[in-house]
């Protein structure tokens, strides 16, 4: 599994391997809470974040959530497709609704998220 | 003739029923005593007091009644009012500095200003009800835009100063630099700089003001800062070239800003044409008396890039479920209730009824209008400037759109002689020179008046005439407005007042205020506001008084400050009070800023540490950061109340760093916490200070006082429970209350001559919205303490008649723990409609939308628990309207009924569809499962007065995803269209 998820409803995708920078977005629960995503800010390429700092900002009408960094890095790439339709987060969270990719800078604390089942389980209840 | 006994007859009444002082207390009240056997006999109480009593915690009630004077009539009170106001001087005002004379056209006064279509209205949180007003605003939002050049307005802030501070922290959020450096030009009015200082002290940003010697430009080229504002035209009356300053500014990668004159800029170049950021100012020269200080709708509008970060509602446009363009509220993760502590800003209320008389102003008159004053005022001001140079005196400004500083050297003094004895105010702000300001109702006279004041012994007096034949505007060329601005047609289409008539009132046809039908809002308290307290708002000796005027013609206005201030110490049970925050928001923030320096006085600041339990209304921890204060929100118990443990823990664990806890009593869920008093011990032994939110005192006056039971800081929201209208979004106003060791700190205001111990002016005028206290001051003196009390009373018992009716069909989620109280709410009740998802797929919204159907308002959607409506009937509904109220929810709980037994599916019903427009009625097809008999008129009490609503359910989505904020060019309607299909 390379997939795997934050306790604030992050998920990061791990697919390209090595050294390949990481795909970061927001869950199907999360953004079944939010509601119709109506804006996403998102953070400047270039820029390094520590784990945890909030890189970003999903809007609803009615919501908005900050989306934390779930692991520290410099983020490479921004989905520009997210910017200009942000129902991309809705309509399909897991793929082309994706936020940012970031190169990262420890790669154990991916290792320290939870996966796929751990994950369901935290959502479920939460 | 036999004896016959003469029948029995009645007695004469007595001479003091006769009187019937109390007159007022039966207007204001809508419950008669009949009714309220009745009422009682459902909640299941012997008598009122019973029920009070069982209600209101012993230990926490009054130790005595209210010592208020005793109630007089309407007309008795008016009379006592007017011999108030006449202590107040109207004298000819050309002090300027940011309020100036305006004719307020007389279809405008009448038909809006003291029309009880658009001062009762509420906040438009419910687009579907609210499309006149928030066309008016979105004209608002267009007349901004277009007159300051920027892409973006807010539908109103509360006075030009507020506004420049909100521009400041606006700045502070969207740019690049790291300073906290905000540099302000020493030609602003006085009163922006004090207000700037006080708001920029706690968030640690430093302000510099320019000097003669150390210019604007000289500051944004040596150091590093991340804004910068001046006024447009100064203060001094001199008219800048800005135009280099924001290309300086965004070098340091910091925000221009500009205070601009909005009437001002229909002659020059506005400030988004030379690449300013942010822009903001007063609209009240735009038809709104000068108030001795407000309310005004000042505004504030930025570039497009800054947009999410703007403060204050902001309305758009959007589509309705039929495709048609609808205004609704955009945007609105940006403010309080949503973002609490990120928020942009504490503000909430507005100022939305000056905000409608200043854009009706500018329908009226067009742009062609607007322009022709303007340049009058140019004429008149350059006329005047040219003769006083005639007679030898000397001006500052080289150039000049409304105002001039003369240096009046040694003859400063004769000439203010003068001017006193003329009953004219000039502007004496610097030693050895007077200011001059201009306006709308400025005469040939007043400048021939002016120049008697100003002409030296033995020198000839200018000639008016010949001067006005060939003298220009003191405007450089270079700073001329070439740009048309105000194109729409709503700008340019109601010429005639038979027009403009029609057009007020077709608005104020598409709304439902008070006139209409009760407001039961909760936590918003929509109760009468009665003309007879609205008459005096306008009366000239309040209207027409300038702010800033001396002592002595203000004289009417201290006493009837002073006076409502010991009214509100009687009621709250505080030992001071100020009058200046303009705004409930205003006073918690003014409220906090007197706990922070009152810990300051006493050497610890390290105190920053402010505790708000989950159930505070948004404004609460948005104030709270904007003083300074870090936010940790505590948890509520299962029954809604403020978990103590969980406070006791952050208490004991903050000990050394608590400033203040936050509350809200009787709580935001509309219930008497029995524990208060502990809290505010527990709170007091840390070292902190109890701040008690006064949105729900509307449960509280004559019955328990927060300054008795252990608050040391209030607000009052006399907008919500002393009687000033809503407006649709303001004006308010915000008194902030203290106990005795927190008196020194209640808000100064350096301009007005007020000093304090720490803490600035929080409002650009002393009294803050001054000529709406009236209306709080006639509802006191006509209710007296028995009449205060019986409206407390009576709203808990209409709130618990309500609760108890509906329970069987929507429970109550929250009430009293305590045996004698067990069941009963507050002064309102939160009705739990979370259920009937599971059960039917309905949400508290689809019904909230449905009521308008039968004709109501909603009550509050979703706060403070999501997914429930919060009803607040308020002392002056009659029974009547009550059991309308709750015929209509019972009604609706039977329509669920049919989608819960299947009759009509999940998303087909008229709930889902609701509410139904006549258009949609008169469609050829109808393919619902329920006749549009039933759409429209569910009830057939509804055939003989029905609301029909002008549009289908609002798409909130489409309006964010697709932002659009000022008036629709007739092209985009079919644009609209297209794109929704």
């Amino acid at each position: 599994m390379t997939v795997k998820y934050t306790k604030d409803h992050e998920w990061v995708d791990a697919a390209g391997g090595g050294n390949a920078p990481v795909t970061v977005g927001i869950t199907v629960h999360a953004q079944d809470a939010l509601g119709d995503v109506v804006f996403v800010d998102l953070p400047e390429v270039g820029k390094t974040f520590a784990q945890g700092e909030v890189a970003g900002v999903v809007e609803s009408v009615k919501a908005a959530a900050d989306v934390f960094m779930p692991v520290s890095g410099e983020v490479t790439e921004v989905n520009e497709a997210l910017r200009a339709d942000p129902a991309l987060a809705n309509s399909d969270p897991l793929g082309a609704g994706w936020f940012f990719k970031v190169k990262l800078a420890d790669a154990l604390q991916l290792d320290a998220l939870m996966d796929a089942t751990t994950y369901d389980k935290f959502s479920s209840e939460a | 003739m036999p004896m016959t006994a003469l029948p029995a007859l009645p007695s004469f009444p007595s001479f003091r029923e006769l009187e019937n002082a109390g007159e007022f207390i039966a207007r204001h009240i809508g419950i008669e005593a009949a009714d309220e056997a009745r009422m009682l006999a459902v909640i299941g109480s012997a008598t009122r007091k019973e029920l009070i009593d069982g209600i209101v915690p012993p230990a926490i009630r009054r130790s005595k009644p209210m010592d208020l004077p005793p109630p007089i009539t309407e007309a008795g009170a008016l009379a006592e009012l007017k011999a108030m106001a006449a202590k107040n001087k109207v004298a000819r005002n050309f002090i300027g500095q940011g309020y100036y004379g305006t004719h307020t056209p007389g279809v405008i006064l009448r038909n809006v200003l003291e029309n009880p279509a658009w001062y009762t209205a509420y906040t438009p949180y419910q687009a579907e009800i609210s499309q006149g007003r928030m066309e008016a605003l979105l004209n608002f939002q267009t007349m901004v835009c277009d007159l300051t050049g920027m892409a973006i307005a807010n539908a109103s802030m509360l006075d030009e100063a507020t506004a420049a501070a909100e521009a400041m922290t606006l700045a502070k959020r969207s740019v690049k630099s790291k300073s906290n450096v905000f540099l302000v030009a020493g030609d602003c009015h006085p009163q922006t700089i004090e207000v700037l200082r006080t708001r920029a002290a706690p968030l640690g940003i430093e302000i510099k003001v320019s000097t003669a010697s150390d210019t604007l430009p000289q500051l944004m080229t040596s150091g590093e800062f991340f804004g910068a504002l001046a006024q447009y035209p100064g203060t001094t009356g001199q008219v800048h070239d800005l135009r280099p300053l924001a290309g300086h500014a965004h070098a340091k990668g910091a925000a221009f800003c500009v205070a601009a004159d909005l009437l001002a800029l229909t002659l020059l170049a506005p400030p988004g044409e030379w690449e300013a950021d942010i822009v903001c100012g007063t609209t009240q020269r735009f038809g709104m008396p000068m108030c001795n200080g407000g309310p005004h709708a000042a505004y504030l509008a930025c570039r497009d890039s800054f947009k999410r970060s703007l403060p204050g509602r902001l309305v758009g446009v959007s589509v309705d479920v039929h495709g048609a363009p609808t205004y609704r509220l955009a945007l609105q993760t940006r403010e309080q209730h949503i973002r609490r502590e990120k928020a942009t800003s504490n503000i909430c209320t507005a100022q939305a009824l000056p905000a409608v008389i200043a854009s009706m102003y500018a329908v009226y008159h067009g742009p062609t209008g607007l322009t022709r004053i303007a340049h009058r005022v140019a004429v008149l001001t350059a006329v005047l400037a040219q003769g006083l140079e005639q007679m030898g005196r000397e001006l500052v400004n080289t150039t000049a759109f409304d105002s001039l500083t003369v240096r009046s050297g040694d003859d400063t003094a004769l000439i203010l002689e003068r001017a006193h004895a003329a009953s004219v105010n000039l502007r004496h702000r610097l030693q050895q020179h007077l200011g001059i300001s201009l306006d709308e109702t400025t005469t040939r006279a007043d400048i021939e008046m002016l120049w008697a004041l100003f002409v030296p012994a033995g020198i000839p007096m200018p000639r008016f005439a010949a001067l006005a034949e060939h003298v220009k505007p003191r405007i450089p060329d270079a700073l001329r407005r070439t740009s048309a601005f105000m194109t729409h047609p709503v700008f340019n289409t109601h010429k005639s007042e038979t027009s403009m008539l029609r057009y007020i009132r077709s608005l104020s046809d598409k709304d439902l205020a008070l006139d209409r039908t009760m407001i039961p809002l909760g936590s918003c308290t929509m109760k009468l506001n009665a003309t007879s307290e609205m008459i005096p708002i306008t009366w000239p000796e309040f209207a027409n008084i300038h702010p800033f005027a001396p002592a002595d013609q203000l004289k009417g206005y201290a006493e009837l400050d002073q006076q409502l201030r010991g009214w509100l110490c009687e009621a709250t049970g505080y030992a001071g009070i100020s009058l200046q925050p303009n705004a409930g928001s205003q006073g918690e923030y003014a409220g906090l800023l007197a706990i922070r320096a009152f810990h300051a006085s006493r050497g610890e600041q390290r105190r920053n540490i402010c505790l708000i339990p989950s159930s505070a209304h948004g404004t609460n921890p948005a104030s709270a950061q904007m003083a300074g204060m870090q936010v940790i929100v505590t948890a509520c118990d299962t029954q809604g109340n403020v978990d103590l443990d969980d406070l006791k823990r952050f208490c004991e664990k903050h000990s050394e760093e608590l400033a203040a806890v936050m509350i809200t009593y009787p709580s935001t869920h509309g219930v008497f916490e029995a524990g208060v008093k502990e809290l505010c011990a527990l709170v007091h032994a840390h070292g902190g200070r109890v701040y008690v939110d006064g949105a729900n005192m509307n449960a509280l006056v004559g019955v328990a006082a927060p300054g008795e039971f252990g608050g040391d800081v209030s607000h009052l929201n006399l907008h919500k429970t002393f009687c000033i209208p809503h407006g649709g979004g303001g004006p308010g106003v915000g008194p902030v209350c203290v106990v005795e060791d927190l008196v020194p700190f209640l808000p100064g205001h350096l301009t007005a001559g007020i000093t304090s111990r720490g803490v600035g002016a929080v409002s650009a005028a002393p009294l803050g919205n001054a000529a709406v206290l009236p209306i709080s001051w006639m509802y006191c003196r006509m209710m007296g303490a028995e009449g205060l009390q019986a409206a407390t009373e009576t709203a808990i018992l209409s709130a618990n008649y309500i609760s108890a009716r509906l329970k069987d069909h929507y429970p109550t989620l929250y009430a009293s723990q305590s045996a004698e109280g067990r069941g009963h709410v507050a002064h309102e009740c939160i009705l739990d409609l979370r259920p009937l998802k599971e059960t039917s797929g309905i949400t508290a919204e689809d019904v909230a939308k449905r009521l308008i159907d039968y004709g109501f308002h909603a009550p509050t959607l979703s706060f403070p628990v999501p997914g429930t409506l919060m009803v607040e009937p308020t002392e002056s509904e009659p029974l009547a309207e009550l059991d309308r109220f709750v015929d209509a929810m019972i009604a609706i709980r039977g329509e669920i009924r049919r989608i819960e037994d299947g009759v009509w599916p999940q998303d087909d019903n008229p709930l889902k569809h609701a509410p139904h427009t006549a258009a949609s009625l008169l469609s050829a097809e109808w393919p619902h499962p329920y006749s549009r008999e039933l759409a429209a008129v569910p009830l057939a009490a509804l055939r003989q007065a029905k609301y029909w609503p002008p549009i289908g359910r609002v798409d909130n989505v489409y309006g964010d995803r697709n932002l659009f904020c000022s008036c629709v060019p007739v092209h985009m309607y079919e644009t609209i269209a297209e794109n929704k299909a």
